[in-house]
């Protein structure tokens, strides 16, 4: 547990940069395990409040409960919802078929983009974590972004104990991670210590699978897996060696490479 | 071997340095493949990708994971990596080693709380090696040992691996930094890794995992004086919450706590949380906290929490150990924002003592820059006093960042605090506020009651340049206003509170200024806003502004400057007026900076201030 508090202290001490320091300020939710208790954490940081919008990029092909776990949760914890949508691509037909890194970039990637600039945040809060995959691993707490998004991570900003990147040139935006060193156990470990509300789609209904990570529908997949509590998760992860993402299609290959550095989250 | 799955109780931070090409990120891969940490498929992935680009496949690329990276067999940026080990959680950075990526290995070792420094036995100490070894001292990184990799290339011989050990050893002793071990490996053929090595009898020390096994976790801050610096003030709800996170010692409900510098204090009330029952009482080193106070003083963010007993330093000068890491070199007197803690404020280089060359640690003297992963020892100078600590005695407090334009440029450590002119009067007026003596009206209510807070309006300037015109002309205007403004002139004390001082004293500017500064220190208590200029100390008005600052502190100095043509302005100076004036919009000037420095209530920007409300 003391761990726990740890990662907790030190994404409360980003959060609380974060708000301080961005006038415009947004935290992106996706309503999966990671973006929630980052959502938690915010609650944390600033004492059961949350002072800042919530961004959700919907492509249209979420998982429908995912829909209805995000309005509840608005609702009952009055949070500033913001919905946006590349509704350009969808009339034009997007969908994975066309190729997932284009269809994610098309729907995710620049739907994000378009509703940052829409918008005009000046920093945006994510919940990725650097055990997900190896270019996540290379991440700064504040991470900036160029005039059309893009990450160039040739040439990260110096990150030095808790001095973190918060001025930037107009135009510009940062990236803020405060779930960096936080592991998918972690998560789940934190979930359970603070009984953090999630979707059950993490868990096993009977027929013997459950998903591990969420994503769109098509593109995503269930595991096998028996686990029916968050401690059965907790048990599951401590054997597994089956990479978390194994079941997101976006990973083949070079894909979140090429994607991340077009400002992918 | 097979990971052990206990439940962890901590998290250890370790960083992998030393130069290029030494072998870092094998090390790291083979750690992993030899605890069996990695996923499933992940070695078969980089394998099959290795096969694919026709190369043979080497453990680094299994973190390398920019293309790049791999195309060039180097590591760019740090990557952080997981692994659990015997009931502790690892997270290993592993650095950088090439010189062009310094400010990514140092990024990485910032974050560290132990490292491994990696030589290679068969190239030896090189340039690289020495430069880690230098700044993992400087960073804070005290816990750390020597792996010497590549043993399989030197035939696994003891003499090649104590000549390393001895070498290094002299260098590291220059400046007292002691590793934990020595130890011989082949990160590539797993030697000493995870398994012991049965090429190297000779060696009976521990293994690269029995090393990280036996670091410790950082040593207990919690039982230094305490340190609190503000990060925030809160007022979502009826709670006003000052928050930080605690970088040495503890606080629990009750603690009497002095602010620095603003010398401000109160007694704790309460420890707030969300979701945590019963509601804590205390907090300790390391943890982001939440605290409401007995009385509804002003602090900022960026001022020092302690305990009375324990202050920290206060001055506008200190000495430091910096490394540089900016695209254009650090230069004398040129301005910089420094940030220690969560204080941020704008200073300059007032001096570069010297360069010290990390190869051999011979020190360059009278240079006026010091260029892009360069250390130099040097002297900073801020606009306004901060508080800090010595690096030695408070790792938080005691280090600090300059800012070019938008980037973190640099960091260093505090070595010497570095007396500057206001000492004197800052101490009195230390010692002062300590021992004032309260009624049972707070400074919050007369507040309240004014609709305004306590201020000095200061206009400086030469002769007839209408200074005390317009002091009339803003005390009326306050007035009329509906605020408790007061006309201070130094005419009244000269003839009264200063009638005991020969005409030789009272042509000395300190002991005038002493004596104005606690004049109108007394009238701000009241909460008054104090309308007032320098006449009475003619052309030294810089210096008797200086000390009329110290000696208010904490209620906000407006100054006013006012010149015939453009001259240099005194430091800290908020509204220039320059040229014939026109008094009335001067007057809507200085009205609008009392609004923006919050003397004067209102909503300011976007985000509703919460600092202090009236």
């Amino acid at each position: 547990m003391k761990h726990l508090r740890q990662l907790e202290d030190q994404s409360v001490y980003i959060l609380r940069e974060a708000y301080k320091h961005f006038n415009n300020l947004a935290m992106l939710w996706s309503m999966g395990k990671d973006s929630t208790v980052l959502l938690w954490l915010a609650r944390k940081a600033f004492f059961g409040h949350v002072p800042f919008p919530l961004l959700h990029v919907d492509t249209s092909y979420k998982i429908p409960a995912m829909i209805e776990y995000r309005d509840r949760l608005a609702r009952e914890w009055r949070l500033e919802l913001v919905v946006g949508q590349n509704k350009e691509a969808l009339a034009a037909g997007m969908n994975h078929t066309m190729g997932r890194v284009v269809c994610c970039t098309a729907l995710k990637t620049n739907g994000l983009k378009q509703l940052l600039e829409h918008k005009g945040y000046t920093g945006v809060i994510l919940g990725v974590r650097a055990d997900e995959e190896g270019t996540r691993a290379k991440e700064r707490y504040f991470s900036p972004r160029d005039k059309h998004g893009d990450w160039d991570f040739r040439d990260q900003p110096p990150e030095l104990w808790d001095q973190y990147k918060i001025t930037f040139p107009p135009g510009t935006h940062i990236r803020i991670h405060p779930l960096l060193d936080w592991t998918e156990i972690n998560i789940w470990e934190y979930i359970k210590l603070e009984n953090i509300p999630f979707i059950d789609l993490y868990l096993d209904k009977g027929d013997g699978t459950r998903y591990r990570s969420l994503g769109c529908a098509p593109c995503t997949t269930p595991i096998k897996s028996t686990a029916k509590t968050v401690d059965d998760i907790i048990k599951e992860l401590r054997h597994t060696t089956v990479a978390e993402r194994s079941g997101r299609a976006q990973d083949e290959g070079r894909g979140m490479e090429l994607l991340r550095k077009d400002g992918y989250m | 071997m097979t990971t052990t799955h206990t439940k962890p109780s901590e998290n250890l931070n370790i960083v992998i340095v030393g130069h290029v090409d030494h072998g870092k990120s094998t090390l790291l891969g083979r750690l992993y493949a030899d605890t069996g940490s990695l996923p499933d498929g992940k070695l078969e992935k980089v394998q099959a990708i290795c096969k694919q680009q026709g190369k043979e496949f080497e453990y680094a690329f299994l973190f390398d994971a920019f293309l790049e990276e791999q195309e060039q067999g180097i590591t760019i940026d740090t990557a952080r990596t997981f692994f659990m080990w015997k009931g502790r959680q690892y997270i290993i950075i592993d650095a950088p080693g090439h010189k062009e990526f310094l400010k990514n290995m140092i990024s990485g070792a910032a974050r560290a709380e132990a490292a491994l420094l990696l030589i290679d036995a068969l190239e030896g100490v090189k340039e690289q090696s020495k430069k880690h070894g230098y700044l993992l001292s400087l960073l804070g990184v005290r816990q750390f040992a020597v792996v010497v990799n590549k043993m399989d290339l030197v035939g696994y011989r003891q003499d090649v691996f104590d000549g390393i050990e001895k070498e290094y050893r002299e260098f590291l002793g220059q400046f007292k930094a002691v590793p934990s071990q020595f130890i011989p490996v082949s990160a590539k053929l797993g030697d000493n890794i995870a398994n012991r090595s049965e090429q190297m009898p000779w060696y009976t020390g521990s293994t690269v995992l029995e090393t990280l096994g036996g670091f410790q976790k950082e040593a207990a801050r919690s039982e230094q004086p305490l340190r609190m610096p503000v990060q925030d003030v809160y007022k979502f709800d009826a709670r006003r919450i000052i928050t930080g996170r605690i970088a040495a010692g503890r606080l629990k409900v009750g603690d009497h706590l002095v602010f620095s510098p603003s010398n401000k204090r109160a007694n704790i009330r309460t420890v707030e949380a969300f979701n945590i029952e019963p509601q804590p009482t205390e907090g300790q080193a390391g943890q982001s906290i939440g605290v409401t106070l007995d009385e509804q003083i002003f602090v900022e963010r960026g001022e020092i929490a302690s305990h009375q007993d324990h202050l920290p330093a206060v001055s506008t000068a200190f000495r430091a150990n910096l490394f540089w890491l900016g695209k254009r070199p650090l230069e004398k007197e040129r301005k910089y924002l420094l940030r220690v803690a969560t204080k941020e404020v704008d200073c300059e280089v007032a001096s570069i003592h010297r360069i010290i060359d990390t190869m051999d640690l011979a020190q360059q003297q009278g240079s006026n820059t010091v260029n892009k992963n360069q250390v130099a020892e040097l002297t900073l100078r801020t606009k306004a006093p901060v508080a800090f600590d010595l690096s030695a005695s408070f790792e938080a407090t005691g280090r600090f960042v300059l800012v070019d334009e938008y980037d973190i440029a640099g960091g260093g450590i505090i070595t010497e605090l570095v007396h500057d002119d206001q000492e004197f009067l800052r101490e009195e007026a230390r010692q002062r506020d300590f021992a004032w003596v309260k009624g049972e009206v707070t400074v919050e209510d007369r507040a309240q009651q004014y609709g305004h807070r306590a201020a000095v309006v200061l206009i400086t300037g030469g002769r007839h340049t209408g200074k005390s015109f317009l002091a009339r002309k803003l005390e009326g205007r306050l007035v009329a206003d509906g605020r408790h403004a007061y006309l201070l002139d130094g005419e009244n004390l000269r003839r009264g509170l200063d009638a005991d001082l020969s005409e030789e004293e009272r042509g000395q500017t300190t002991e005038m200024a002493r004596r104005y500064g606690e004049v109108a220190r007394l009238l701000t208590d009241t909460g008054l806003i104090v309308v007032s200029t320098t006449n009475p100390f003619g052309l030294a008005y810089r210096e008797a502004s200086q000390a009329i600052r110290t000696l208010v502190n904490p209620a906000p100095v407006i100054a006013v400057h006012m010149s015939k043509t453009e001259e240099e302005l005194p430091p800290n100076t908020d509204v220039v007026l320059t040229g014939p004036t026109d008094f009335d919009a001067a007057t809507a000037r200085i009205l609008d900076e009392l609004k923006r420095r919050g003397v004067l209530a209102q909503a300011i920007g976007a985000k509703p201030v919460f600092q202090y409300s009236i």
